[in-house]
């Protein structure tokens, strides 16, 4: 079937297999492998991206159903050569190790921040319940993303 | 992982959805597909075809209706979340929703979708039995009703005919003086419910106990109403003794699931301490 699809403001299309999941669509057709499979059982959430503007996971999702649709991956986040701030508080509060879980952790707190921009810890620890990470402990990513809500909450 | 092969089919109507679905007597139809894709993936389910009808207009949305609150089977959690008026009216639903499991889940999967595939640790068919909601159908014969007391009949397993599509759940807007609840027991590693138990409860103005209606989930093969315990509150002051003498009941004459992490006579005392939880949150909500 023919998909039409906005990836990171470039239009493509294809003709997929209606079997052909968001995540291999993304990471095997477009070549675009920053989001990454964790689990494939849709518990690690390594593989979320934005779809429509919403946190989702591309592993369950086929691509048929991405059809006319916005996507946004960790590629697409940085604007003219400048992280996006939240890219930048992993950076700055180290809330990375392997950085496995990384892409999947930022596109969810990017989705979370813009509901709710100024958020508890305990807030933020709900919110990023669907993404596991190994290493970390998490400590960190909270930190990180307190720093990006902060920082996008002064404007800059 | 990759599913085995189907055809895609997108409904732009129900009517559409319905004859596609007469067509394709074994396919399934596709909601928010976060329990038939991961399904599929592990080829427990192998449909030849799936019917997509997250797209179909009038399939969606949250209208208010007088003195009901309707509520389209393809809206996604996400959006009954952000509801004002829901969370005016049916304040448990969001309290609900805010468990089911992560923020990306809830962006896709749907109201009906919960329904209709009737999992025993599901969400919200505690909340629909306790709010008495009413299920629309739509088949080769016609709408028809259900109320929600009749949906649920077995594991995996509700009222829906197979060439059926639920179309919309409609929910009776509560009288004054009303307080809801729904308290869950996740299941650490998969987040879905061991025990839920909903209370919708209804005080008069001699502050006594008008209206209650408990729907339990996760504990037994599927969502059952535990009339037993809104018989034993109703007309009573709403004390901590009638609450805990009523929640002991809750357990009783129903059959429980039991699993490596518990059994069933840990779901059963489960359901008492959730019932009493969920019936004391929401007198003292509807006491305001
Ligand atoms: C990681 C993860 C965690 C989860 N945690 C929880 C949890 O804690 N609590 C919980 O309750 N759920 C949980 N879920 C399940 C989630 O709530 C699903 O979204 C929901 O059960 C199904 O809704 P859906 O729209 O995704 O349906 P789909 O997966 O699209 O469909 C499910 C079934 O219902 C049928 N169906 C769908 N819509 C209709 C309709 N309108 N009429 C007739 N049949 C229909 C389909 O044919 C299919 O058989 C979890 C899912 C995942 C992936
Ligand atoms: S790869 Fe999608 S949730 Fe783990
Ligand atoms: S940094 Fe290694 S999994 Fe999170």
């Amino acid at each position: 079937m023919q998909i039409t699809v906005t990836v990171n403001g470039v239009t493509y299309t294809h003709d997929v297999e209606p079997r052909l999941l968001l995540v291999h669509y993304l990471r095997d057709v477009l070549n675009l492998t920053g989001t990454h499979i964790g689990c494939d059982t849709s518990q690690c959430g390594a593989c979320t991206i934005l779809l429509n503007g919403k946190a989702v996971k591309s592993c369950t999702v086929f691509a048929v159903q991405a059809d006319g649709a916005e996507i946004t991956t960790i590629e697409g986040l940085a604007r003219d050569g400048q992280l996006h701030p939240v890219q930048e508080g992993f950076w700055e509060k180290h809330g990375l190790q392997c950085g496995y879980c990384t892409p999947g952790m930022i596109m969810t707190a990017v989705d979370f921040l813009q509901r709710n921009p100024n958020p508890t810890e305990e807030e933020i620890r709900h919110a990023i319940e669907g993404n596991l990470c190994r290493c970390t402990g998490y400590q960190n990513i909270v930190r990180a993303i307190q720093y990006a809500a902060e920082k996008m909450r002064s404007g800059s | 992982m990759y599913p085995s092969a189907f055809t895609y089919y997108r409904a732009g109507s129900v009517q559409e959805a319905l004859k596609l679905l007469m067509e394709n007597p074994d396919a399934k139809l596709l909601a928010g597909g976060h329990s038939l894709i991961p399904a599929m993936k592990l080829r427990l389910a192998s449909p030849p075809a799936l019917i997509d009808i997250s797209r179909v207009p009038e399939l969606a949305g949250i209208r208010d209706r007088g003195d009901r609150i309707v509520i389209g089977a393809t809206t996604r959690y996400d959006d009954i979340q952000r509801s004002e008026l829901v969370r005016q009216v049916l304040p448990i639903l969001p309290e609900a929703i805010e468990v089911i499991g992560d923020l990306q889940v809830r962006n896709m999967g749907t109201i009906g979708g919960a329904l209709a595939h009737a999992d025993p640790a599901a969400d919200l068919p505690a909340v629909v039995l306790a709010l008495g909601a009413e299920l629309t159908a739509f088949g080769p014969d016609g709408e028809r009703t259900i109320p929600a007391d009749q949906f649920f009949v077995d594991l995996f397993t509700t009222a829906l005919q197979p060439n059926e599509i639920l179309t919309e759940i409609s929910f009776p807007k509560p009288p004054a003086h009303t307080g809801m609840s729904y308290q869950k027991f996740a299941n650490p590693a998969s987040g879905y419910a061991v025990v839920g138990a909903a209370a919708v409860v209804t005080l008069g103005d001699d502050g006594k106990v008008a209206a209650v209606r408990v729907g339990v989930t996760g504990a037994g093969p599927y969502a059952v109403r535990r009339q037993n315990v809104e018989q034993a509150l109703t007309g009573q002051e709403p004390t901590a003794a009638a609450i805990e003498a009523a929640s002991q009941l809750a357990s009783e004459g129903m059959t429980f699931n039991s699993d490596i992490f518990a059994s069933d006579e840990y779901r059963a005392h489960l359901t008492r301490v959730f019932v009493k939880r969920a019936l004391t949150a929401a007198i003292e909500r509807a006491r305001g």
